[in-house]
Parts: structure tokens; sequence; C-alpha cells
């Protein structure tokens, strides 16, 4: 096959944007993803303006430029400010920091300690970020850029070698080539299922010549995770990049990116990207002056879990209600308006141009046997260090929980973290030394589904737990099957039952069983994994789900309904205002005598509890 | 039906829309986003209307698919619409007790989700990404992180002050 020969010298376009970068003097990072901003990056920025960015002289520097940037990850600490010339990081600013910062660090050289990160097991200050047990454990591919460029100026993607995968793949000419590079490297699906990236490719090109399209699934409706958002929010050229890529390698010449429309920061920013990559040709008719023309659409989801399915989300950009179809065919065959089409994962395809520009044995090099690269996952729930990271494939929990994420908050106990989501599960204690990847989660019963990690301590209710998901995964049920619709519905009620108090032995096998024909009967991946929570609880925590049956007991002390209203009767003086308030006449007793409550009638409504001047009347 | 619908419908305006989006059926969602922009809901009358103008739909595929996604709403909703988060990461550091206050101060309960003078309308979400700052409160996109069920009551009067 022919080279082609391209009118964008993309090394020259390099050169000049780090040269405009240059000329910005001293770069202050300021972290703008939806973390940040809600917790006032704005008015940091427009401090910084008011004091004089871009104006103001140092010894080294001819003027100070304030860069918004993408989600910085410890969105923990936010507002995030950094400094990387002067490699210091400045954690939990405010808009009344700024001018401290800029008269001592910026303009005498004097780093503010007080705003600082503290190590919480060493009380430590931290200054570099590489320091900070948080980032130096990470590595970053598909997010190798966000925090650390503006998002929404096409000369910084550039400068951080945006766009040079795709004019070296439109130079080479050999689509199949991309594909095969992208098959060694062995990146698979990281949307959850952990399909291999290149075989996808390989069987949508089978189909080259007519019409065919890549659609990019930015539908992250796992509640707790928010990779995606972040790739699209913070380096959203590099999305651009990767779907260019891919619609190159199969001969696609339209692409859609479906996103949530939870995301309006993400969507403006696509929005913008696309507009300013096609000024400059590097999307639109004749890429980069070859012959591959590509057109991106953004397309708003309306909040529907299950368009994250890719039969679904095909449907929802038909204009449809977002139903699976049965499979086959499969979309590489028949997929959106009846054509071929490429379905893949945002963080899938961020990690595109990178494999082409450092090459397949690279990517290949890190992560494990069967799972290669890295994986981004949003670390929440009850650890110290809540945000998003990136970690090679085969890092353990442990590492992740207890180095990168600081442990457990207030000092509580570790009790387990769930994995995948609404589809993954439960892992304990013994499971936090296993190499994480795709296999071995599967094998344990979780999944790494799209990657959201929710600790949770001694003082969480599992069998609560387990009822949020399904309760999550009912309400988000299209209906269409019978075992997804009927099924979870009925789980949850067994759950609903058990929370309350009025769990029977018997509901526990019912409610096995009722998980695994919802697992083999439903159609598509929603019902498929909706058990994955209860059998994994039901596996790791039975005990917990027979306290609550069986004693009537919440071991965490969550669920009210196995709580008892009791008077401790030292302290109760018998003044008669509890019997007084008692709305259902469930406390008796004399004046000046301890009161007694009458289980029976007791509807823990706490009016008692709240009302007693004493302090005498406790829930337990 | 328009006669119970209090709210007059400009199929001008209606018209507009189509042309913006484009009156395929593979923009219906865009579309129905578009109106519900406008109406802050989904008026029976409008969904009939492009039902009826859009080749390939009618009627009543466009109400299927508005009552489908979680998004469209078939009543008017608050001038102030309040996304409580219900995501794992939000539940897990209690984002009930924070509903259970918005519902309190604001009179609301669980069949009644817009508050009377129309101002506030209320509604638990699955995860809105921004599980860093657990427990989160958007209102009309505005992010509130970090609530509490009292550091909640106090955005609501602030925001009741404005009003008055």
């Amino acid at each position: 096959m022919e080279t082609t020969t391209l009118n964008i010298d993309i090394k020259e376009e390099q050169k000049k944007a780090l040269e405009e970068i240059k000329k910005q003097g001293l770069r202050v990072l300021v972290c703008c993803g939806t973390g940040c901003m809600a917790n006032g990056a704005m008015s940091v920025i427009e401090k910084f303006k008011e004091l004089g960015a871009n104006v103001s002289v140092l010894s080294d520097y001819d003027k100070v430029t304030i860069v918004p940037t993408g989600c910085h990850g410890f969105c923990e600490q936010g507002v995030l400010v950094l400094i990387p010339d002067f490699h210091t990081v400045y954690v939990k600013v405010h808009a009344e920091d700024v001018e401290e910062i800029y008269e001592s660090h910026i303009k005498n050289g004097k780093p503010v300690e007080r705003l600082l990160y503290t190590d919480p097991k060493t009380n430590e200050k931290i200054q570099k970020s590489e320091n900070i047990n948080f980032y130096a454990k990470q590595t970053r591919t598909a997010l190798g850029n966000c925090g650390h460029i503006n998002a929404e100026c096409l000369d910084e993607a550039i400068s951080a070698r945006g766009y040079e995968a795709l004019a070296q793949v439109l130079k080479e000419n050999n689509p199949d080539a991309v594909i095969a590079e992208i098959e060694k490297s062995g990146l698979r699906g990281r949307g959850g299922g952990g399909f291999p990236t290149g075989r996808k490719w390989k069987f949508t090109a089978a189909n080259r010549g007519g019409k065919s399209y890549v659609v990019c699934n930015g539908d992250e409706g796992d509640p707790g995770a928010f990779m995606d958002r972040s790739v699209m929010e913070g380096d959203p050229h590099k999305l651009l990049e990767g779907i260019a890529i891919a619609a190159f390698a199969i001969g696609a010449d339209e692409a859609y990116i479906y996103v949530r429309a939870e995301y309006p920061l993400a969507i403006k920013r696509l929005r913008k990207a696309i507009k300013d990559a096609e000024e400059r040709h590097f999307l639109g008719e004749k890429i980069m002056g070859s012959n591959f023309n590509l057109e991106i659409h953004i397309k708003e989801g309306a909040g529907a879990f299950v368009c994250g399915e890719e039969t679904a989300l095909i449907a929802s950009i038909e204009g449809e209600r977002g139903m699976p179809r049965p499979k086959p065919p499969f979309p590489a065959n028949k997929g959106l308006f009846g054509r071929p089409t490429l379905i893949n994962n945002v963080e899938t395809l961020a990690n595109v141009p990178v494999i082409i520009l450092k090459g397949a044995e690279w990517f290949s090099s890190m992560g494990t046997e069967t799972s290669k690269g890295t994986k981004t996952f949003a670390l929440t729930g009850e650890v110290n260090n809540t945000g998003l990271i990136e970690v090679p494939m085969g890092t353990t929990l442990r590492e992740i929980i207890f180095d990168i994420g600081g442990g457990i908050r207030g000092g509580k106990k570790f009790k387990a973290v769930q994995i995948g989501g609404p589809s993954g599960g439960c892992l304990t204690e013994e499971y936090l030394d296993i190499p994480m990847d795709y296999d071995n989660l599967i094998k344990a019963g979780a999944m790494v589904g799209s990657g959201g990690l929710v600790v949770m301590a001694e003082d969480t209710c599992i069998v609560e737990v387990a009822r949020f998901f399904m309760n999550f995964t009912q309400n988000e049920s299209c209906g269409k099957c019978v075992p997804c619709r009927e099924g979870t519905k009925n789980m949850l009620k067994i759950l609903e039952k058990i929370v309350a108090g009025n769990g029977e032995m018997e509901d526990l096998e019912i409610l096995e069983e009722l998980a695994h024909t919802v697992k083999d009967g439903s159609l598509c991946g929603l019902g498929k994994t909706a058990p994955n929570p209860v059998l994994s609880t039901l596996k790791y925590f039975k005990d917990e789900y027979i306290s609550h049956i069986r004693d009537k007991k919440c071991p965490a002390g969550v669920c009210t309904a196995m709580k008892t209203v009791k008077i401790i009767p030292e302290l109760c003086k018998g003044c008669t205002k509890c019997l007084r308030n008692c709305p259902v006449e469930a406390i008796e007793g004399t004046v000046k005598q301890p009161h007694k409550i009458i289980q029976e009638k007791c509807i823990k409504c706490e009016a008692c509890v709240k009302g007693c001047p004493f302090k005498a009347i406790v829930l337990e | 039906m328009s006669v119970e619908n209090p709210q007059k419908i400009d199929t001008s305006r209606l018209d507009e829309i189509l042309e913006e989006c484009g009156s395929k059926k593979s923009n219906l969602i865009a579309i129905l986003q578009k109106i519900q922009e406008i109406y802050r809901y989904l008026p029976e009358e409008a969904m009939t209307y492009i039902g009826t103008k859009i080749e390939d739909l009618s009627p009543a595929t466009v109400f299927g698919v508005a009552t489908f996604y979680a998004q469209f709403s078939l009543e008017p909703k608050g001038k102030y619409e309040i996304k409580v988060c219900d995501g794992t990461a939000c539940h897990v550091r209690g984002s009930m007790p924070v509903l259970n206050a918005i519902k309190s101060r604001l009179d609301l309960t669980d069949g009644k989700m817009t508050s009377k003078d129309g101002l506030f309308s209320l509604e638990t979400v699955s995860c809105l990404g921004a599980c860093g700052l657990a427990p989160v409160v958007v209102i009309n996109e505005k992010v509130y992180p970090q609530m509490t069920s009292d550091a909640i009551k106090i955005v609501i009067d602030t925001l009741l002050k404005e009003e008055r």
C-alpha cells in the first residue's frame, strides 16, 4: 500500500505549540474538573487574574499564565493548584489563599507550607506531587494529559503529542497494520466486558466497503464511576484522535459519541474540541490532506442506565426507547441504522493514540498475562484519598486502598470493597492481595466493570448495600425480558423484607435461586450481572444476612428496623413526658418511677428519644 | 386534551425546534430535550404535535420514548431542579438524610415532588460522577459538594430569600 503525503507536518505544529507555551512564562495549573469546579475553582482563577497573572514579572519568568485544566484526580483535596516548574502542588486552595501563593511563592520563591498536602500517616507536609503516595503509585496512560493541559485548547493538546498518532497512521495508510498493532497490544474493552479490542476492530473491518460507523460509548452510568467523564473533560482531543484512528482502521466516515446528559461539562468541551479540530483539518473532510474524512457527532443521553449496553445504546441513538436487541446479529455486522458499527468505550479509545505512538510492546509490557496496560479506577467511599486513579493491571486492591487511597477514613476498620458497580461484587479482606485483572476478578465473583471502587468500612451494612444495588438495577431494568423485569423485582422485595427485619431463613434460598435464574435467563448484560452484588455478598457475608433474619440484628447498626428503643432505668426520672408524647401508647409507667417501652407496640418513631429531657431513652 | 392543559403551546416555536435539530426520527431525544428546556416538562400537546410532524413517528411512539428516559418529565418541574445524587459513593456517605432534609424543608412527599409554589422540584439521580465530593446535590447544574442535612437547608433558605 502506498504511503500518503500529508499537507500538515505534525512535528512542526508541535514545535510551534511548544514555543507558544514557553511564551506563557510560569504556568500555574488550576484543576477545573467537575469536582474542583464545585469547590470553587473558578473563583480561584478569578483571584489569580485579579492579582495580575499574565503581567507580573519574576526573576526567571516574564509573566504568569493561569491554565485551567481537566481533572487531576485528587478530587478529595480540591481545588488543586499545580506549578510544574516549581514542582509544587497545592491542595484545598480557596480564593482567599491565592494572594499568599502569589506573594510568597510566585514572587518570592517561598512555598506556602500550610497549603501543601499532609500525609495522613506521617503528618508530613509534601510539596512534590511525585512524592505523594496518591500520585507516586500510579501509571497514567489514558489519563496522561488530564490535569496537565488546558482541555479547551487544541494547541496544548498538540504540544502533548496530540494528533501525532493519527498523522502517523494516515501517512502509513495501512488500516490492517493499525488493527494488527492494537491486537498485538492486548488492549481489552475498558467498559467492563473486557472483549479484545483488536478482534472487535477486525470483525467490523471485515465489512469494509459500504457505510459503517464508529460509536463511542460515553454513557458512564455505573454509580460510583467517573473515569470516562474525566477523560472527556480533561483531554477531549485524545478521545477524538482515538475515534479517528478507529474509524480509519475499520473504514468508517461517521462517528457518534454518546454522552450522558448528566455530564454537561464533558458535552461542552467535546463540542468545542470537535469544532477546533475541524477548523485545523484534524477532523472533517480530507484530514491533514489525506483522503480520509470523518464527521463526529455528539448524542446526549437522557438518563437510562441500560443504554450503556451496546445494542440499547444504538437504539437510543436511533431515537427509540433504549432497549437492548438480541445478539446476533452483532453490531459489527448490523449495528447503527442497520450498518456495521464499531462500539468502544471512552477509555478504550483514549488508549489507542498512546499505543500507536509508543508501540504495542510498550503497552503489553504493563499488566498481567491476560490483561495488558493500565486501568483507571474511581476510588470512592470510606477511604482517605478519594479520586481518580490509573494503575497497571495486576495492581492489588491493598495497594490501591491503603497506599494510593491512604487507608480507611477516621481510623475505621476495612470491611469490603465493592468493585464494578451494580454488575460487580463485594470483596473481602482475603482478596486484597490478588493481582487485579479481568479474569481474577471474575473468578472471585466480582468484575472490573467500568472501574468503580467503593470502599466500605465496618459501619456499612452489607445487606443494605445489596438492597441498594438491587433497587438500582430494578429501577433501570428496561422491562423487555421477563427474568430481569420480574426477577429483579422479586429479589428486591426479599431484600427489603430482610432489611425491615421480617426475613425468614428460607428467603435466602429463594434469593439465591432467583439470582441464578436472572443471571442465566436475561437478554442483556444488565440482567446477566444484576444478581452479582447479591451473590457475592451471600457468599462472603452470609452471617450478616443470617443475623438480620434470625437475631433481628444489624451488625453494622445501620438498619433502623433492627434497632430497639430502650429506656435506661438509672437515668429515667419518671417525668411522663415520653408517655404523653408516644403516638401509639407504647410506653407505660407511673410518675417518678422508671418507665418501660412495650416493644410490640413501638413503631420506632423516636419521638420519645428526641423529647426526653434526661437523655434516658436510646435507639440501639 | 388541550383544554386540560393550561399552558398554551406555541406550535411555531416547536417548528423552530424541529428545524434546529433536524426533523428526523433519530433526533427525537434531542428534540424532546429542547422542548423540556423551554416548558420545564413535556406538554402532551407538544408531544402529539411532533409525533404527527416527523415522518415514521406517531404520538404513541413519542410518548413511549418520553416515558422511557428518566430525564423527561410529564409534569412541570420546579424553577429550581434539585437533584440528589444517590450513587454508591453518595449513598455510603449519607445521601438519604440529605434527601429527607429537603423533603421536610419543602414539604414534599414521594408522590408529590414539586413544591406548591412551583419553585422547587426534587429527584434522586443515580450518579453525577462527582463521587469524590460525596454526598452531592445539584441545583440547576450548580454542584453543591459534601452536603449534610443542615447545609442543604441553608442552601434552600438562601434560594428562597433570593426569590422574595
